[in-house]
C-alpha cells in the first residue's frame, strides 16, 4: 500500500535528472505545485505535499513556506496528518523561527490525547526542538506524564524532561522527585530515561547530587542484575545484557562518586565485578568495560582496582580493533598524569603504535608519548619521536616538533645531544618548526662553549647540502659567523673536521646570498656573517668589502640598511670594527627581556630583522626614553656611535618600557631605590605627589601619583596639565580614576615632557575629582622638579 | 549526541537530525565538513575523529556513512553501537535495507529514528519494543485512512458488511486496486481484515 505515490513519482523525477540545472528546474515546479496546494483547502493530500516539500528541504533547497503548513498540520485531527506535520516541525522549524511559539497549544493539547502514539509525537517534538519559553509552559504537563502513564510515554517523558533541564535548568527541581521514584520501574526504556535525567539534573545542581548520592545502593543493585543476570534476549548485544543502559548507569555513578568517599566505597566492588565479568572480545563488551575504567579513575576508588583499570587498558592497546587502541590511548592520555608509572609500563606498545597506518592512532601516540617522555626514558624515546618524524603525516609535523623542542628542553641528558636534536629535527622538518625555534638553538649553541668547534662544523656540513630549510640556514650562517675562524682551523676533537678555505666559506655564504630559496630573513643572517667572517679571515677581507657593497643598493631596504652601514663601519669606523664584530658573549636567557612577545633570541639584535628595523627607528622615537638607551648601549655598530667599550656588553632587549631592561644592563645592580616624590597638592585627604622618572638636557619623564586618605573612595578623578609654550607634553592613561579609600591604593599617571628650547620648565596641573558627592577641583603649579633616581 | 547525519559515498545528505538548535547555514557548514572529513578517510581506519570540540563516529554501512558528532563526555563504542542499532531496526523493518530504501521512504526513516532515540538520547533499548512501535504507529495509521476511504466508498465496501465469513474475504479479494483522488491503491489481504474488523465494530 504506497499511498505516497505522488511523492515516490517525484522522488524518482528529481533523481532522473542529468544535471544540476534540471533538477532545479524539477524542484521549482513542483514547489510552484506544493505552494498552490497549501493554499487552497484541505483536499487530503496536505501530508504528502508536505512530505514532498520536506524532501526538497533535505536536498538543500529552501522550504521556508512550509512552516505555516506544519502548523495547520499539527492541528489536524489525522493522525498521518500530525506525523508529518511533526515531523516537518522538527525538521524546518526550530526555536529561533515565530512559528515555533504557535505549535504550543498544539503539542499541549496532544500530550493528553487519548492514544499514546499522538501523545508520543508531541513529546518527541518538544524534546527536539522545543525552546525555551515553549519548555517552561509544557513542563508541569511532562512531569504529570512522568508519574501517572504507561512505560510508553514515561519513557519519553524522561528524556524530554532532559531536554527541558537542558534549556531551562531552573525547571531541574521540578522533575527531581518524579525522577527519583521512577528509578523503581523494571522498564528497561523508562530505567534508561531515568537514569539520563538523574545524571542531568546532577550535573547541574549540586543539592540535587546531595540527594541522589543516597540512591547510590539502589543503581548498584541494578547494576548487579544487569552484569550477573543471565541471557535475555529482549536486550542482549553481543553477550551484554543491555550495553546502553548498563553504560549510563556507570556515567552516573561516576558523577555520584567524584570527590565522595563513602559512595566511592559503594561501588568498589561493583567495578570490580563489572571489569572482571565482562567479555570485551565485542565492541558492546569493550564499551562497558571503557566506561567503567572511567569511572574508576574519576572517583575515589582504591589502589588495587585503579592498577586494574590500567591493565585493562593495557590489554586494549593490544587489541587488533584500530577504534579499541584509539580509545585506550584517550584514556591513558587522562590519566598519564596522575597514575604516571601506570602508564610507564606500556610505553613500548604506546610507542608501536606511532607506526600504525591510520591518522588518529598516530595523533593520539603522538601525544601520550610526549607525555610520557622523561629523563629516564629521553634517549630512547627521541630515536623512536625522530623516526616517526621522518615518517610522520603533514598535519602532526608542527606538533611533533614542537613537542620535541620541548622534550629535549626539559630532559636533554647532555647539552652536545640537545643540539644533535634539533639539528635533527631542522633537518627533517625545518619547514614546520616554530619561529622561535632559530634564536632558542642560537641561544642555546652560545651556551655550549665547548662545543662551538663541533656545532660549526656540522652545520657547514647541512649548509652545503641543501639551503633550502630556512630555519636551518639562518643557524648555520650565524654560527658560521661567529665561529668561522674554528671552522677555517681545520680541526675538532668531536667531530670530523672539514678542511675549507677561506673562499669555500665565503662562497657558501654567497650562495645563500644569492638563491632565490633564501627568504629576506635568511639573507639578512648571511650578510652579516659575511661581515662578521671580516675579522675572523686573513685574506679575503676585500672579497667580503665587495659583497657588502654591492648590497649597499638591493632592492630589499633591509638588507640595504644593512649592506650601507657595513659599508659605513669598512670606510669611516675601520678602527672600531674589530671591537664591533667580536665574539658574542653567552645569552643569559632567563633576563625579563626575554619574556615578552619574541622569546630568548629575540634579544639579539643581530639576528631579528625585526628587532633591528626597531633598533633602526629608535632614534626617531620621541626623545625621552629611548635616545637615552641609545646612548648607553652604543648600538651594536649599525648606528655609528662612538662607544666601543660598551659594544661588549651584553645587549639587551629593547623595548618600550625602557628603564627595567636597562637597570638589570648595568649588571644586577640593586636598582630599585625608591626615587624621591614630592608632595605638589594635598586636600580633602587627596595627595599628589609627583617623581621624576627619568631627565635629559631636552625631556623628562615624571609619575603623578594620587592617594586617598578618606574614609569614602574619591571617583571622577582626572589631571590636567599645562606647560610653557616650546615645551610638548604627552600625558599617558592613568591606571584608573577612583582612588580606593584609606590608601589602600593610588591612581598612578605618567606624563612625558620634551623640552627641545631648553627652556627651564614649569607646569601647572589641575585637579579634578568627586569627593564624598562634592565635586572639587583645583590648580597647582610645580615650579621645581625632583631630581630623577639616577 | 548533537546531530546524526547518513549521506552517500558521493556525498548526497540522505538523512539529517539535529539535536540542538543551530542556524540553516550553520548546519549546511557542518554537513559539508562531515562528508569531506568522513569520504576522505581510508578504508580501514579508526572510526573516531576529532572535530572542533566533538568527537565524531562514523560507521559505513554499504554505500551509506552514518556519521554522529558526541559531545566530550560520551563514550564512542557506545555510540558506534547506537549506530549499529539503527541500521539494524532499519533493516528489520525494510527487509534487507539498501540505500534506496531510505531515499524513497525517508520519513519511515525518520519515524523509526525518532522511536529510538529522543533528543539525542536512546530512549528504547530493546529493539523489539521499538520494532512493535513503529509497526503500531503504522497500523494506526493505516486504519486511520482506511477509515477514511470506508466514508468515502460506503457504497463499494456495503457488501462487505453483514458478517461474511473472513476467509472467504480474503480469498475473494486477494489483491485490487481502487481508485482515489490520492492515487491508485492496491489492498493487500491486511488491509482487508482490518476494514473488516473496522466495520464489526
Amino acid at each position: 500500500m504506497s499511498p505516497s505515490v505522488r511523492l515516490q513519482e517525484m522522488i524518482r523525477v528529481i533523481r532522473g535528472a542529468r544535471t544540476q540545472g534540471e533538477e532545479r528546474g524539477v524542484i521549482q515546479r513542483e514547489c510552484a505545485a506544493i505552494r498552490a496546494q497549501f493554499r487552497q483547502a484541505d483536499n487530503g493530500t496536505r501530508s504528502h505535499n508536505l512530505a514532498k516539500l520536506l524532501y526538497v528541504h533535505m536536498l538543500g533547497y529552501p522550504a521556508h513556506f512550509g512552516q505555516m503548513e506544519c502548523v495547520r498540520l499539527i492541528a489536524s485531527p489525522r493522525y498521518n496528518e500530525k506525523r508529518v506535520g511533526y515531523l516537518g516541525a522538527m525538521m524546518l522549524l526550530d526555536e529561533k523561527q515565530d512559528a515555533s511559539l504557535l505549535i504550543t497549544n498544539s503539542i499541549k493539547n496532544d500530550l493528553s490525547h487519548s492514544s499514546q502514539y499522538v501523545q508520543s509525537l508531541a513529546l518527541c517534538t518538544l524534546g527536539c526542538m522545543g525552546s525555551a519559553e515553549m519548555c517552561r509552559d509544557l513542563a508541569p504537563e511532562i512531569d504529570r506524564l512522568l508519574r501517572a502513564s504507561n512505560s510508553y510515554i514515561k519513557k519519553k517523558a524522561a528524556l524530554c524532561a532532559v531536554h527541558i533541564v537542558r534549556k531551562v535548568p531552573e525547571l531541574g527541581e521540578l522533575f527531581t522527585p518524579a525522577s527519583r521514584s521512577l528509578l523503581s520501574e523494571k522498564n528497561h526504556g523508562v530505567l534508561h530515561g531515568a537514569v539520563v535525567l538523574i545524571t542531568e539534573l546532577c550535573e547541574r545542581n549540586p543539592e540535587t547530587l546531595e540527594q541522589f548520592r543516597k540512591a547510590v545502593p539502589e543503581l548498584v543493585q541494578i547494576m548487579k542484575g544487569l552484569v550477573m543476570s543471565g541471557y535475555s534476549p529482549e536486550h542482549n548485544v553481543a553477550g551484554i545484557s543491555d550495553p546502553f543502559l548498563q553504560v549510563r548507569i556507570l556515567r552516573l555513578l561516576r558523577i555520584l562518586g567524584r570527590n565522595n568517599e563513602t559512595a566511592s566505597d559503594a561501588v568498589n566492588d561493583l567495578l570490580a565485578q563489572v571489569a572482571t565479568n565482562t567479555d570485551s572480545s565485542k565492541t558492546a563488551g569493550s564499551a562497558v568495560l571503557y566506561e567503567t575504567v572511567l569511572t574508576v579513575m574519576d572517583i575515589k576508588s582504591e589502589s588495587g582496582l585503579r592498577v586494574l583499570a590500567v591493565n585493562i587498558l593495557g590489554r586494549f592497546l593490544l587489541n587488533n580493533d584500530r577504534n579499541i587502541r584509539y580509545i585506550s590511548m584517550t584514556s591513558l592520555q587522562k590519566i598519564v598524569q596522575t597514575d604516571h608509572n601506570a602508564v610507564q609500563r606500556h610505553r613500548g606498545t604506546i610507542v608501536d603504535c606511532l607506526k600504525d597506518q591510520d591518522a588518529s592512532v598516530k595523533r593520539r601516540a603522538l601525544e601520550l608519548s610526549l607525555a610520557l617522555v622523561s629523563a629516564v626514558n629521553i634517549r630512547s624515546l627521541m630515536k623512536e619521536l625522530l623516526l616517526f618524524l621522518s615518517s610522520c603525516p603533514p598535519e602532526l609535523r608542527a606538533h611533533t616538533t614542537s613537542g620535541i623542542f620541548n622534550a629535549a628542553e626539559r630532559y636533554a641528558p647532555s647539552q652536545r645531544w640537545h643540539i644533535d636534536t634539533i639539528l635533527h629535527v631542522l633537518t627533517t622538518a625545518g619547514g614546520d618548526v616554530r619561529d622561535e625555534t632559530v634564536p632558542n638553538l642560537i641561544q642555546l649553541i652560545t651556551t655550549a662553549t665547548e662545543l662551538h668547534c663541533y656545532t660549526v662544523h656540522k652545520l657547514y656540513r647541512a649548509l652545503i647540502a641543501d639551503i633550502s630549510v630556512q630555519s636551518l640556514v639562518q643557524v648555520a650562517c650565524w654560527c658560521i659567523g661567529e665561529y668561522g675562524d674554528l671552522l677555517l682551523r681545520g680541526e675538532c676533537e668531536e667531530t670530523e673536521p672539514v678542511q675549507v678555505a677561506e673562499d669555500d666559506v665565503l662562497d657558501a655564504l654567497e650562495t645563500v646570498l644569492q638563491s632565490h630559496m633564501s627568504s629576506p630573513a635568511t639573507r639578512g643572517f648571511a650578510l652579516t656573517a659575511t661581515m662578521k667572517l671580516s675579522t675572523r679571515i686573513t685574506h679575503n677581507v676585500d672579497r667580503i668589502r665587495s659583497i657588502v657593497s654591492i648590497y649597499g643598493s638591493c632592492i630589499d631596504v633591509e638588507l640595504q640598511q644593512r649592506a650601507v652601514e657595513y659599508n659605513a663601519l669598512f670606510k669611516k669606523y675601520d678602527h672600531m670594527r674589530a671591537a664591533v664584530l667580536e665574539r658574542m658573549p653567552v645569552i643569559d636567557k632567563s633576563s625579563p627581556g626575554h619574556t615578552n612577545g619574541e622569546s630568548a633570541g629575540g634579544s639579539i639584535k643581530e639576528m631579528e630583522p625585526t628587532k633591528r628595523t626597531q633598533e633602526v627607528v629608535l632614534p626617531q622615537e620621541p626623545a625621552n626614553q629611548v635616545c637615552d638607551l641609545l646612548d648607553l648601549l652604543g648600538g651594536s655598530g649599525e648606528p655609528p656611535q662612538p662607544s666601543p667599550a660598551l659594544s661588549t656588553t651584553m645587549l639587551g632587549p629593547v623595548s618600550s618600557t625602557a628603564g627595567g631592561d636597562l637597570l638589570d644592563l648595568l649588571g644586577g645592580l640593586d636598582v630599585t631605590p625608591v626615587p624621591p616624590s614630592v608632595i605638589v597638592y594635598e586636600k580633602n585627604g587627596v595627595t599628589l605627589k609627583l617623581q621624576t622618572d627619568r631627565q635629559t638636557d631636552t625631556g623628562m619623564t615624571i609619575t603623578l601619583t594620587a592617594t586617598n586618605s578618606t574614609d569614602r573612595e574619591i571617583t571622577s578623578l582626572t589631571l590636567q596639565a599645562a606647560v610653557p609654550k616650546s615645551v610638548q607634553l604627552q600625558m599617558k592613561a592613568p591606571s584608573g580614576d577612583v582612588i580606593p579609600a584609606h590608601g589602600l591604593g593610588q591612581v598612578t599617571q605618567t606624563v612625558l615632557l620634551n623640552n627641545p628650547n631648553k627652556v627651564s620648565l614649569k607646569m601647572r596641573v589641575r585637579v579634578c575629582y568627586t569627593s564624598q558627592d562634592f565635586v572639587c577641583q583645583d590648580t597647582v603649579q610645580i615650579d621645581s622638579f625632583p631630581s630623577p633616581a639616577w | 549526541m548533537r546531530f546524526l547525519l547518513l549521506f552517500s559515498r558521493q556525498g548526497k545528505l540522505r538523512l539529517q537530525k539535529w539535536f540542538t538548535p543551530i542556524p540553516e547555514r550553520e548546519k549546511k557548514k557542518i554537513t559539508r565538513d562531515m562528508t569531506t572529513m568522513v569520504l576522505a578517510r581510508k578504508p580501514r581506519s579508526c572510526n573516531f575523529l576529532h572535530w572542533k570540540d566533538l568527537k565524531i563516529v562514523y560507521k559505513r554501512y554499504a554505500s551509506l556513512y552514518f556519521c554522529c558528532g558526541l559531545d566530550a563526555e560520551e563514550n564512542e563504542l557506545l555510540a558506534l553501537e547506537m549506530l549499529h542499532r539503527y541500521v539494524e531496526l532499519l533493516d528489520k523493518y525494510f527487509g534487507n535495507v539498501c540505500e534506496l530504501d531510505i531515499i524513497f521512504n525517508f520519513e519511515k526513516a525518520y519515524f523509526i529514528l525518532d522511536e529510538f532515540l529522543l533528543g539525542g538520547e536512546v530512549q528504547e533499548t530493546s529493539k523489539l519494543v521499538v520494532a512493535r512501535s513503529v509497526e503500531a504507529s503504522d497500523m494506526l495509521q493505516e486504519k486511520q485512512r482506511l477509515m477514511e476511504i470506508i466514508l468515502l466508498f460506503p457504497l463499494f465496501f456495503s457488501c462487505y458488511h453483514g458478517g461474511i465469513h473472513e476467509q472467504a474475504c480474503i480469498l475473494t479479494l486477494g489483491e485490487m486496486d481502487l481508485h482515489t483522488p490520492e492515487g491508485i491503491w492496491t489492498i493487500t489481504d491486511l488491509e482487508v481484515l482490518l476494514l473488516y474488523r473496522t466495520m464489526e465494530l
